[in-house]
């Protein structure tokens, strides 16, 4: 079966892959890349565990063909914190035990960066509808969302500050 | 050892530091189950039966192993054949011969999905492309589905060869009922013809999944030595371990289990699916195999709950004292026996105090995956049952249900109804914390109505290992076997931090395989920090006194004279009397004082004691869909010791939300083929973030006499009660009673409209 050669530009980095026709952005990522941080929950777009940023749009990498990556920019949460420092909702989710088993976390924090980029101040049915494309088994979302409000509040002062 | 040390001073304990793996977990580092790669790794594809039962004739598989890059086939018959052993899997036992038979299915399919074969290629796509290539000839037999079809004595057999359960002299055989647990005091039918006021209901609830969002994957590697190492994230490595030597039918000794991080079990992965099929395909190939499963395969193969139907009658007096309770109830442990009908009988009428009661439970089997625990395994189905019949009790009385709990609540050192003396338990300071919360009080809306129950978890101690050792620097280093599901390493290092008087951020925690450390049990029942967490204390305690007799050596004294207080050695006599030594200093000098200060040790801790909780819910209707919302909860609980509260809190959040999607969304939907219908999270339907509110949370801490902290375990307690509180709550909205599970918007709507 012949592969495809895809160019991407990956947190901030070009990459390279090789990849079947059928192959997700999801499969490339975790298997050609080997940056397993966005995770296969169900492989049906459900769950929001492998969500990236794909050119500014957070969407499910598992819905994504890996061959549509060309020429585009993908974040994932690789890329989120600068370095070793956190970034505030990585921060938060810490504070806050918003996380268990901490399976689902990656999209969950890579969702909620993508919110506050687009809503700095959403409410707390903002943030529960935005992320209720991403399953949690284990918090019961209470802490979650707590600690999403806590990061954009500290966000907002971030940037008062500057 | 087991005397409440410093209770209410503690400096550590009771603290919310971050975790120690929070770092990795946040920024994707962490390698789960999933994640794990080994060199030169092929990768597995399993064929799964589509028939709910079906002789398999033939398996065919020249055609796949023609296709290029595949290395390995495997059916049941590259199973070895092995003895019935009983093996332990934590909160359950179970036929070894039936997990082989589970994991791989010999001559005959038992519920669809279940596996058939297995290949392993280079890579995924040649995998995939040859499992579709086995050529499986089947003869498709009568399946049942249904408990009550199923409990019929006329029901088509689940299985060849099943071993039906006496019922009694004139009683007529039914061939897929393996067990019948009666449990009896007094004489509840005299006490229920003379109650005042009698009550009765059936109820009926559809297995549910555990959910967890991780799918099961593991990677095996049998190496020329015979030796089988295996990567897999689980509940707890050591059983895996043991789980797959059983079935493999080679020593324990030869087989190592890595842990990987676990993404969620609660319970589900307490046993074995894909573990001896990784490692056969490797004897086969030569090399490392990855099996993973979809999220497909983990619905259709893997571990439901038990679906229930359930009668309940309760007779109370005049003033509202319960007298009587005639129970009946039927839960499926799938295609195999075993099955938590019995802890569903345990737990019943396991918070109330009743003189009088006749509970018989029976275990039936039908054409699904075989049953694998679920969080409080048995007790939230039959709680559902009993706790709605206690509302409707309370409300044919008048009298408050809160009051009417109080009134027949068990108290300490009562005997519960397995036999065991109760200790120091807390539903009553649950019960009166409930009703004294504002949300109790609080006025409700229009379509709005308030549901309440409470009920308990037996929880579980047992044999743990743990190992604290000290670097020459002062840093502290414990090590222990079971897997970190949801903050536990955080309370270890807390423990190991309290008991040495040393700051939480000296404290680091490994999590060892089964090749580094000795055995500890599952993180499991609501155990790990109670009987992990002393094995970590008592390692500590190891530690403190080979650190006292190091400091004597120094001072030249005995260590009889020397004391360990606040992290520091203390010299009580002789010219040094009043000089200190802290955890550092002793460690720097360990070379010359002796060698490695390090401890090691095994316990088994029995002085659990059961948890208890209240649950208040409010929902509201909307009468023109049926969809019910849950506008406010609150979760009351005897936490004994909150070891690390923010941790607490979220077992009682997350079992509390697992509660409400069993109640409202949740329910295995199969076709009349039987085949699973909603084998993914689209159609299976947990609850997401914009269904819940904020849920709130209010510790009970009675501290557990058995552990030097008070820990008493807080993982299953909160999924027990929900489903009744949800369910009175709508049954009130609605002006019905709402018995069958899940309570969805038909349900409603047809119940609205004269249904």
């Amino acid at each position: 079966m012949s592969r495809i050669h895809v160019t991407t530009t990956v947190n901030g980095d070009e990459r390279e892959y090789l990849c079947s026709p059928g192959q997700t952005l999801l499969d490339a990522l975790r298997d050609e890349l080997g940056m397993t941080g966005s995770k296969e929950g169900c492989g049906s777009g459900d769950c929001g565990a492998c969500t990236v940023v794909l050119d500014g749009e957070m969407v499910c990498s598992c819905l994504v063909l890996a061959a549509e990556a060309e020429g585009r920019r993908v974040d994932t949460i690789e890329g989120v914190s600068e370095g070793s420092e956190l970034h505030p909702i990585q921060q938060k989710f810490l504070e806050n035990a918003a996380l268990q088993c901490g399976f689902c976390t990656p999209g969950f924090i890579v969702a909620s960066k993508a919110l506050l980029e687009k809503n700095p101040n959403p409410t707390e049915t903002e943030v529960r509808y935005w992320l209720a494309g991403n399953l949690c088994r284990c918090t019961g979302y209470d802490k979650i969302v707590r600690a999403v409000m806590d990061a954009a509040a500290e966000l907002r002062q971030e940037r008062t500050a500057a | 050892m087991n005397a409440p040390e410093a209770k209410g001073s503690f400096k550590f304990v009771g603290s919310r530091p971050i975790r120690p793996d929070g770092v990795e977990k946040v920024t994707g580092k962490a390698v789960f189950g999933t994640d794990y790669k080994a060199a030169n790794m092929l990768h597995g594809a399993i064929v799964r039966s589509p028939h709910p039962h079906a002789r398999i004739k033939s398996i065919d598989t020249s055609k796949a192993e023609a296709v290029p890059g595949v290395k390995a086939v495997v059916t049941g018959a590259d199973f070895p054949s092995i003895e019935d052993i009983i093996v332990r899997t934590g909160e359950s036992s179970g036929s070894a011969l039936d997990m082989s038979t589970n994991i791989m299915a010999k001559g005959e399919a038992l519920y669809d999905g279940h596996a058939v074969a297995a290949v392993a290629a280079v890579t995924k796509q040649a995998a995939l492309e040859a499992a579709r290539l086995i050529a499986v000839d089947y003869e498709v037999l009568p399946h049942v589905i249904d408990i009550n079809d199923a409990f019929a004595a006329e029901a088509p057999k689940v299985k060849e060869g099943i071993q039906a359960a006496d019922l009694g002299e004139g009683q007529a055989t039914r061939p897929n009922v393996t067990m019948k647990f009666p449990m009896a005091k007094g004489d509840a039918a005299a006490a229920m013809a003379s109650a005042a006021h009698v009550v009765s209901g059936h109820y009926s609830l559809k297995p549910v999944h555990q959910g967890y969002i991780e799918p099961h994957a593991a990677v095996a590697t049998w190496k020329a030595d015979g030796k089988v190492d295996v990567w897999c994230s689980s509940q707890g490595q050591f059983d895996v371990r043991g789980l797959t030597a059983s079935v493999l039918h080679i020593d324990v000794g030869n087989v190592r289990v890595m842990p990987l991080e676990i993404g969620g079990g609660f319970g589900g992965k307490t046993t074995i699916y894909l573990e001896p099929v990784a490692a056969l395909l490797s004897k086969k190939s030569g090399r490392p195999v990855r099996v993973a499963m979809t999220r497909e395969e983990v619905f259709r193969a893997t571990g439901p709950a038990p679906g229930g139907e359930i009668d309940v009658k309760l007779g109370a007096d005049a003033d509202g004292k319960i007298v009587a309770a005639e129970i009946d109830l039927k839960y499926s442990s799938g295609a195999f026996s075993g099955g938590d009908v019995w802890a569903g009988a345990a737990h019943s009428i396991n918070h109330y105090a009743i003189e009088n009661y006749a509970v018989t439970g029976w275990n039936v089997l039908c054409n699904m995956p075989k049953h694998a625990a679920y969080r409080a395994p048995g007790a939230p189905q039959i709680n559902f049952a009993v706790e709605c019949a206690v509302n409707d009790l309370a409300e044919k009385l008048g009298m408050d249900p809160i009051e009417m709990r109080l009134k027949n609540a068990v108290l300490p050192g009562a005997t519960g109804p397995m036999g065991n003396t109760l200790g120091e338990i807390g539903l009553v300071e649950c019960l009166e914390a409930a009703k004294a919360h504002p949300h109790y009080s609080a006025p409700l809306g229009a379509n709005q109505a308030r549901g309440v129950a409470c009920g308990s978890w037996m929880n579980y101690g047992g044999p743990s290992t743990a190992a604290v050792a000290l670097a020459d620097d002062g840093s502290v280093l414990v090590t222990e076997g079971n897997p970190d599901i949801g903050g536990s390493r955080a309370s270890m290092a807390l423990m190991a931090a309290e008991t040495l008087g040393v700051p939480y951020e000296k404290v680091s925690v490994t999590i060892a395989d089964t090749g580094s450390i000795g055995y500890s049990m599952v993180t499991g029942g609501s155990r790990t920090t109670y009987a992990t967490g002393i094995a970590v204390i008592e390692a500590a305690k190891g530690v403190i006194n080979i650190m006292r007799e190091r400091a004597a050596k120094m001072w030249e004294c005995d260590a009889g004279d020397v004391e360990w207080d606040d992290g520091k050695a203390v010299c009580k006599t002789g010219d040094n009397a009043g000089k200190t030594l802290t955890l550092a200093e002793i460690a720097a000098k360990a070379g010359a004082t002796g060698g490695p200060i390090a401890f090691e040790n095994g316990v088994n801790p029995l002085q659990h004691l059961p948890g208890y909780g209240a649950h208040i819910c409010d929902v509201e209707v909307d009468k023109e869909t049926g969809n019910v919302s849950v506008v406010r909860y609150t979760v009351v609980q005897d936490v004994g010791k909150a070891i690390h509260p923010a941790y607490v809190e979220g077992q009682m959040q997350g079992g509390a939300v697992q509660g409400i999607g069993w109640a409202l969304n949740e329910a295995y939907i199969y076709n009349k083929d039987g085949r699973l219908d909603n084998a993914g999270f689209l159609d299976y339907r947990i609850p997401v973030a914009s269904d819940m509110p904020m849920i709130d949370t209010v510790m009970v801490e009675k501290a557990n006499p058995g552990h030097p902290y008070g820990v008493k375990g807080v993982g299953e307690v909160p999924i027990v009660p929900p489903l009744a509180a949800v369910g009175s709550a709508v049954s009130k909205a609605v002006g019905k009673p709402m018995r069958s599970l899940p309570i969805s918007p038909d349900k409603v709507h047809a119940a609205l409209n004269g249904g």
